[in-house]
C-alpha cells in the first residue's frame, strides 16, 4: 500500500517545481489534442471559419465596398483579410472559455482540481493547444487570401498582426474564461460571446470602413477596441499608420487584463 | 495545528466541520473518524450534506469553520500533499468521457508524476485488474455504466491512494451492475484501502461499510458500528399480520392509542399487509402482544425483526431516507448547490 503514513510530513504544504508543471501541462496539451483526434470534426470551425468568412465577404460584399475604398474589389480584399485576422484571437478566446466550461460540466475539472497539480497547467495547456488552432486557421486565412488575390507585402509584418490578434485575445480570453466558469453550459458560453461580441464587431472597422456610418456609430467605432485592433493589423499587413492604433490595442489588452484576470481566477478558483 | 495526533489509526478526522452558501447550511458541525483499513459509511437522504463533505475532504471547498484531516494532512493547510494521498470516485469528479479508457489512466498518471513507462504500465495494469482491457482503446463515452464506474475506480487507484472515496458510486446504475461496482470496491478494501463511502441506500452501507456515521441536514445524527446502531435503536420489531387486510389501519391506530412502545409510532406495511411496532424491551414486547390477543382480532403471523437501516434511519430522523430499496435507484443528484 501507499508509503505514506499518518506520521510523515512536513508542516507546511510542498510547492510544484518549475519541471512538474511543464510535465502536467505537456501531459494535459497530449490530452487535448487527442480529443481532437478523436473528434476531428471539433476542427471544423477553425478550418471552415476562414474560408466562408474570406469567401462571403470578399464575393458579397467586396464589389460595393471596394468602390467606397475607390478601388473595387481587389481593394476590399486587402482590406478584410486584416480585419479577419483581428478576429482569429477572438476565436482563440472563445475556444478557451467554452472548453472550460466543458470540462466543469463534465466533472473533469473536479477529478483535475483533486490531483496535486498547479491549477495553472490546466489553463496553460487549453490555451496552448487553442493557440495551435488559432495558427492552422491564420494559415487557412492566408492561404484562401492570397487566392482570392491578397498581396502579401510585409512578412514581417504580418506575424506581428498574428502576435496581436493573439495577445487581444489573450486579454479576451479572461471574460471568456469568467463566463465559462459561471455559465451553465458551452452553447450559454457561445451565446454569450456572440451577443457580446456581434454586436462589437460589426459596430467597428472590421469589415467596412466607418466614415459612411451615422455619427454615434462612427464615434462608437472609434472607441471600439475592435476597430483599433483591425486598423492595426492593416496597418501591419498592407502599410499605413500604425502607431497608434497598436498602442490602443495593446493598453485595451492590457486594461481587459488587469481587469478581468483577478475576476477569472477568482471565480475559477471559489468554484464550487 | 497542522495535525491532529489521534494516535496510530485515524485515516481522516473531522472536527466541527461547517460549510455555508449563502444562507443555508450544508453542513453545521461535523465530528468523523475513519481508522485506517476501514470502510466508514455516511449516510443520509439528498441534501444531507454527504457531497459536500466529501468536496471539502478532497479540497474541492474549503470550509467555513473548523477542520479536517486526511492521512495527517490538514485540508486548508496542505492541499497539495492531501491530493497525493486520495482517490476519488464520485457523482461529480469523472473521467475524460472523450478519451479512450487507457489514455484517462495514463493521463492521470502522468499528472500524480509518475514516469512514462510507470504511468503505462500502471494504466495496462489497472485496466486489466478491473476487466477493461479489451476496451482500453475506446472513448469512455462508449462504455455502459458499470464499465464506466470501474474506469472511475480505476482512476481513483492510480495513485496507490490511502484514502479512497466513493461518492455515491452506485446511483444511477442497475441492480446487476450496483452488485458488479459493489464486489469491486470489496476487492479493494481487501487490500486494505481505507474508504469514505457516501450513500443513501441502506443495503449499500449493509454490504459495504463496517462503521456508519448517519447525517442528516448538515448534522450527524448517529454513529458507530452498524450492530451497534441497530441496537441503539431499540433492539426489534414486532410485525403483526391481521388475517383481514381491512383491520390494519384501525389495529395501528389502537396500539398507537395505547401508548404502550414509547417509541414514535408504529406504521403500516400495506406492501405486507403488516403492522410493525417498534419495541424496546421484553416487556413492551409483551404488553403488545397482550393487548393485541385482546382486540377480537385474528392473526395470520406474528414475527419479531432486527430493524433495517431503513428504519433505523426513519427512528433516528422522524422522515424516511429513501425510496423502498427494491426500486431502481433514481438518478437525481445529490445537492446541486454544492
Amino acid at each position: 500500500m501507499s508509503a505514506v503514513t499518518v506520521t510523515t510530513g512536513p508542516r507546511a504544504d510542498t510547492r510544484i517545481p518549475l519541471r512538474a508543471h511543464v510535465r502536467h501541462t505537456g501531459a494535459l496539451v497530449r490530452r487535448n489534442l487527442l480529443w481532437i483526434r478523436q473528434d476531428p470534426e471539433s476542427m471544423f470551425d477553425a478550418v471552415l471559419f476562414p474560408i466562408v468568412f474570406t469567401l462571403l465577404f470578399v464575393y458579397v460584399f467586396g464589389g460595393s465596398i471596394g468602390q467606397s475604398l475607390g478601388g473595387g474589389q481587389q481593394a476590399y480584399v486587402q482590406y478584410i483579410v486584416p480585419g479577419l485576422m483581428a478576429m482569429m484571437g477572438m476565436n482563440m478566446a472563445q475556444g478557451v472559455g467554452t472548453g472550460f466550461n466543458q470540462d466543469f460540466n463534465t466533472g473533469v475539472m473536479d477529478r483535475f482540481r483533486s490531483l496535486p497539480i498547479g491549477r495553472g497547467s490546466v489553463l496553460f495547456a487549453k490555451i496552448s493547444v487553442e493557440m495551435l488552432r488559432m495558427l492552422i486557421a491564420t494559415a487557412i486565412l492566408m492561404v484562401v487570401g492570397v487566392l482570392v488575390g491578397f498581396d502579401i507585402t510585409d512578412w514581417p509584418g504580418l506575424f506581428a498582426a498574428v502576435g496581436l490578434s493573439a495577445v487581444f485575445g489573450s486579454a479576451l480570453m479572461w471574460i471568456f474564461i469568467t463566463l465559462g466558469v459561471v455559465m451553465k453550459n458551452a452553447q450559454s458560453v457561445q451565446a454569450m460571446g456572440f451577443l457580446v461580441l456581434m454586436p462589437l464587431q460589426f459596430g467597428s472597422s472590421i469589415f467596412a470602413p466607418t466614415q459612411s456610418m451615422p455619427g454615434w456609430l462612427e464615434a462608437f467605432t472609434r472607441y471600439n477596441p475592435l476597430s483599433s485592433l483591425a486598423d492595426a493589423a492593416r496597418g501591419l499587413m498592407v502599410g499605413g499608420p500604425v502607431a497608434h492604433d497598436l498602442w490602443m490595442t495593446l493598453a485595451w489588452s492590457v486594461g481587459i487584463t488587469a481587469v478581468m484576470a483577478p475576476v477569472a481566477i477568482h471565480k475559477f478558483r471559489t468554484k464550487s | 495545528m497542522t495535525r491532529i495526533d489521534k494516535g496510530a489509526g485515524s485515516a481522516v478526522t473531522v472536527r466541527g466541520l461547517v460549510k455555508h452558501y449563502g444562507g443555508t447550511k450544508a453542513l453545521d458541525g461535523v465530528d468523523l473518524d475513519v481508522r485506517e483499513g476501514t470502510v466508514m459509511g455516511v449516510l443520509g437522504p439528498n441534501g444531507a450534506g454527504k457531497t459536500t463533505l466529501v468536496r471539502i475532504l478532497s479540497t474541492l471547498l474549503t470550509p467555513t469553520a473548523g477542520h479536517a484531516t486526511v492521512a495527517g494532512y490538514d485540508v486548508v493547510r496542505q492541499p497539495r500533499q492531501l491530493r497525493r494521498v486520495i482517490g476519488l470516485t464520485g457523482q461529480y469528479a469523472s473521467v475524460d468521457e472523450k478519451l479512450p479508457g487507457w489514455e484517462n489512466l495514463y493521463l492521470i498518471g502522468r499528472l500524480l508524476d509518475l514516469s512514462r513507462k510507470e504511468a503505462r504500465s500502471r494504466a495496462d495494469e489497472l485496466l486489466e485488474r478491473f476487466s477493461l482491457t479489451d476496451a482500453a482503446r475506446r472513448p469512455a463515452a462508449t462504455y455502459s455504466g458499470g464499465m464506466r464506474r470501474r474506469l472511475d475506480l480505476a482512476a481513483s487507484m492510480i495513485g496507490r491512494p490511502a484514502v479512497l472515496y466513493l461518492d455515491e458510486p452506485t446511483t444511477g446504475l442497475d441492480p446487476r451492475t450496483r452488485n458488479e461496482v459493489w464486489d469491486e470496491v470489496k476487492r479493494l478494501v481487501g487490500d486494505g484501502v481505507t474508504v469514505l463511502l457516501t450513500t443513501q441506500y441502506m443495503e449499500e452501507a449493509e454490504q459495504l461499510a463496517s462503521e456508519l456515521t448517519v447525517v442528516d441536514r448538515g448534522k450527524v445524527i448517529a454513529s458507530g458500528g452498524i450492530e451497534e446502531l441497530k441496537s441503539r435503536v431499540g433492539g426489534r420489531t414486532l410485525r403483526i399480520r391481521p388475517a383481514d387486510p381491512l383491520r390494519l389501519r384501525p389495529l395501528a391506530d389502537a396500539l398507537d392509542a395505547l401508548g404502550i412502545t414509547g417509541l414514535a409510532t408504529t406504521t403500516v406495511d400495506t406492501e405486507r399487509a403488516s403492522v410493525l411496532v417498534p419495541v424496546l424491551s421484553d416487556e413492551q414486547l409483551t404488553a403488545v402482544v397482550g393487548a393485541v390477543t385482546g382486540m377480537d382480532l385474528t392473526l395470520s403471523s406474528l414475527t419479531t425483526e432486527l430493524p433495517s437501516l431503513d428504519e433505523v434511519f426513519l427512528s433516528l430522523t422522524g422522515h424516511r431516507a429513501s425510496a423502498p430499496q427494491d426500486a431502481v435507484p433514481a438518478g437525481t443528484p445529490e445537492e446541486v448547490a454544492a
